[in-house]
């Protein structure tokens, strides 16, 4: 494997670039039919509303998709992800107007450990203001060059 | 109502072989906006060492949800799947996906808890290709919302 970035030039600390995404209703039909996760909560206001949800919220596995990015753009190579763990901790709600939802990705090296691998730690936001935290323990482990 | 945990432990037998089409790999990366060149150029996947077009960190969901189901929809373990949301994901490669692959998912209840009136469950489904050669494990974790969530 190639990756764009060396192991050798990483340091724990070091920010990667913040990555903006916008989330609309459109995007979540398209993922449902993608994945094959056609759970309505994702597409159906009527239903979401029906089992106390605020609105439509994305698949939380749209969210992780589209967050990983952060580091696979980084990284070139998106074969390095070795490892990719997320806790989906507020729904990232996705109103139904031309807009959507907007998710925020902040992506830091955490660690650097042996094999030439690296953690890289995100956090991903959301909400009206977008300052709502949509991810937690969300960690990448990406082996570099 | 709280989850049967007899279901703790419990392993199913390989899911129906799934092959990895290019096709459906393009799709996914579509799907999430994701125009990185090894999802859709053989030749950018190869440059970078992949025998295919290699699949996206998260798509190994496309073979483990279904896998899943057969935990989550069996209405002996008492889950409300239409209150259930998301909790908890992880996927661990032991190599990248790639098209061509043909894979095979054995699902194992690892728990299942009730926390503050949400039924909570984990399983893990160890993907592995139909030849035996291990490729991945998916950790999921759903939380079906108890009626005051």
């Amino acid at each position: 494997m190639t990756t764009l970035v060396s192991y050798a030039d990483v340091e724990v600390g070091q920010p990667l670039p913040t990555r903006s995404f916008p989330v609309t209703r459109a995007d979540l039909v398209r993922y449902a039919g993608a994945s094959g996760d056609f759970n309505p909560i994702h597409w159906n206001q009527r239903f979401a509303l029906g089992v106390g949800l605020p609105d439509v919220i994305a698949h939380g596995m749209f969210t992780m998709a589209i967050a990983a990015r952060a580091v696979t753009d980084w990284a070139g190579d998106p074969g390095a992800v070795v490892d990719y763990s997320v806790r989906f901790t507020k729904p990232v709600v996705v109103p139904d107007d031309d807009t959507g939802a907007l998710l925020e990705v902040e992506a830091v090296v955490a660690e650097k450990l042996d094999g030439n691998l690296v953690r890289v730690d995100l956090t991903a936001r959301s909400g009206p203001d977008g300052t709502e935290k949509v991810l937690g323990m969300a960690r990448v482990v990406v082996r570099l060059s | 109502m709280p989850l049967d945990q007899s279901f703790v432990g419990r392993s199913y037998p390989p899911t129906a072989p799934y092959v990895v089409g290019r096709e459906k790999i393009r799709e996914f990366a579509a799907a999430i906006g994701d125009s990185n060149p090894a999802y859709v150029d053989v030749e950018a996947a190869r440059a970078l060492g992949h025998p295919d077009l290699v699949a996206p960190p998260t798509f190994a969901i496309v073979l483990s949800l279904p896998a899943g189901h057969q935990v989550a929809l069996d209405p002996a373990l008492g889950l409300d799947y239409t209150r259930v949301v998301h909790g908890e994901q992880r996927f661990s490669y032991t190599r990248p996906i790639h098209a061509g692959d043909e894979l095979a998912v054995v699902v194992t209840v690892e728990k299942i808890r009730s926390v503050a009136g949400n039924d909570i469950i984990t399983t893990r489904g160890d993907i592995a290709t139909t030849a035996g050669e291990p490729v991945a494990t998916a950790y999921s974790t759903l939380v079906s919302r108890g009626p005051d969530a």
